[in-house]
């Protein structure tokens, strides 16, 4: 079991989050040119190591978070809001 | 090396079996080879063989980063089946299952397959007839075995199965193909080691590949742990780590995550299960049958967040169990002997790789989601073709990495692009 301690509710087992997948993407703009698009949706680097990936905790506060998480030994680095504005908040930036 | 007969076998019983020597040989890594095959798993072995077989090439190496057979090869739950209804799935599964069926005297060496019927579970209406129309479509084109059974048939071939009206999803019917079934895993992957090794095919063991070396849009050096070798041509058979050599080469992102997937086996018991029988509603994702050993061979969904590690979570033990006595509640009693993980390429579409790459000796067989084993056969046989003829088969075609760019995917659940989906 991977304990994922989120910013809202504290430490809790994985099962209470869904995984949503690869935390790294940016989005292209909407004009941007298919070739864009199709590298954001289609193609992963599906990294063996570190990698951000995101998580919802959709039997907890139901937020979304980043989690910078190893995907070989399943060690936690880092977790933080998904959102920009709940993010700076608790980290007293704002 | 002794072919396997009836008379050999009689012949070695009365002479203190001294007859068998070793089935294939242990040889260092040559310098150069026509082609190296990346991944001694059964699609690596088999490839090997058919390149040797069908196309007279036989200065080939198969590199193995442990043991042969020791990857997903040896972690899945072994069913074999063609029942997939998608133009282009159908066609290569069919393909296979018919390889599969004449293996054992292909390969002289008994690879258990038994056809012994797999059997979905329906249980709504609308599930009927969804499986109706894919069944019909696989018997007009090719499967004539794909089967609708009825209650009262299903309870009559499989009569412990919980029936109870009471049932959270109680069973309406089934869909069944009965030319489907089970293997012997091992003996698949020593049987095509064996076979190739007779042709002169290197299986090298212990060869870890650290490097490639590109140069003009060609790979001109692989680096192992056993030393560098070049080749001509270097195909790429390594399910679950298809991301991280890809990025040895220099090659940017695929579409492809890295998931782990579970399978259990019980403690051995009586006669109790002759078919597959698989479990799909709601959520719940189940499939179990019998080994020839008696223990009941059952998996169920991935861990749902990516991984490398061969290790499963308990949540999906909790989920499998779950499953397991809410369609045969007959096994709650019985103990669980072992489970383990296999790391699988779940690709964005649910459908695998079987082309060339940007590099124009490099040629790619991955992304096989939770269906490899099944796989085996055909996807040795057109990954040979391919590297052989450097063109792919008509049958294959579809199954290029371009395919997210034109649109066409090949979506068999109609998941869309979330790899952990694709079950």
């Amino acid at each position: 079991m991977i304990i994922l301690n989120c910013p809202f509710c504290g430490p809790r087992d994985h099962s209470e989050f869904d995984y949503g997948g690869d935390g790294s993407i940016t989005y292209p703009s909407l004009d941007a040119p298919v070739e864009d698009w199709h590298a954001a949706v289609f193609l992963r680097d599906n990294i063996c190591g570190v990698q951000t990936e995101t998580w919802q905790h959709t039997q907890g506060c139901r937020m979304w978070l980043l989690v910078e998480r190893d995907t070989m030994s399943h060690e936690v680095h880092s977790i933080r809001p998904a959102h920009p504005g709940h993010a700076a908040v608790l980290e007293g930036k704002v | 090396m002794t072919k396997f007969s009836a008379w050999n076998v009689f012949w070695n019983g009365l002479t203190g079996q001294k007859g068998w020597g070793r089935q294939w040989r242990d040889p260092a890594p040559k310098s150069h080879y026509d082609v190296v095959i990346i991944g001694g798993g059964i699609h690596g072995l088999a490839t090997a063989y058919y390149l040797a077989k069908n196309h007279g090439i036989t200065n080939v190496a198969v590199l193995e980063k442990g043991w042969i057979g020791g990857g997903n090869a040896g972690r899945n739950t072994t069913i074999v089946r063609s029942n997939y209804a998608r133009p282009g799935n159908r066609e290569f599964y069919e393909h296979s299952l018919k390889l599969w069926e004449n293996l054992s005297h292909e390969l002289n060496y008994n690879v258990m397959f038994s056809q012994r019927s797999h059997i979905s579970l329906l249980h709504s209406p609308g599930a009927i007839d969804a499986a109706a129309r894919n069944y019909n479509t696989l018997r007009r084109t090719g499967t004539p075995d794909a089967e609708i059974w009825s209650l009262e048939r299903l309870k009559q071939v499989v009569p412990h199965l919980n029936y109870a009206a009471d049932a959270r999803f109680p069973i309406m019917g089934a869909a069944v193909q009965k030319r489907a079934g089970t293997a012997r895993h091992d003996a698949v992957v020593w049987g095509y080691a064996r076979a190739a090794d007779q042709f002169g095919v290197d299986i090298i063991q212990n060869c870890e590949v650290i490097g490639l070396t590109r140069d003009n849009g060609r790979v001109t050096r692989i680096e192992t742990s056993r030393g560098p070798i070049t080749a001509g041509k270097v195909a790429l058979s390594v399910a679950g780590s298809t991301s991280r050599l890809w990025s040895m080469a220099g090659l940017g992102g695929l579409p492809i995550e890295t998931h782990k997937l579970q399978a259990f086996v019980s403690e051995p018991i009586k006669p109790l299960l002759d078919q597959v029988v698989v479990f799909g509603i709601g959520g719940a994702h189940f499939y179990i049958s019998q080994s020839d050993k008696g223990g009941m061979v059952f998996g169920g969904d991935l861990d749902w967040y990516k991984s490398y590690a061969q290790q499963g979570n308990l949540p999906i033990v909790q989920d499998v169990s779950e499953a397991a006595m809410s369609v045969l509640p007959c096994l709650g009693r019985v103990k669980l002997l072992r489970h383990w993980a296999g790391v699988v390429d779940m690709s964005m579409d649910g459908s695998h790789f079987l082309c060339k790459t940007p590099l124009d000796n490099l040629y790619l067989n991955a992304g096989w989601n939770y269906g490899g084993f099944k796989a085996s056969p055909a996807a040795g046989w057109y990954l040979a073709d391919l590297v052989a003829n450097d063109r792919p088969h008509e049958t294959i075609a579809c199954f290029d990495l371009k395919r997210f760019e034109r649109g066409l995917q090949i979506d068999e659940r109609g998941a869309g692009p979330d790899p952990k989906l694709h079950g």
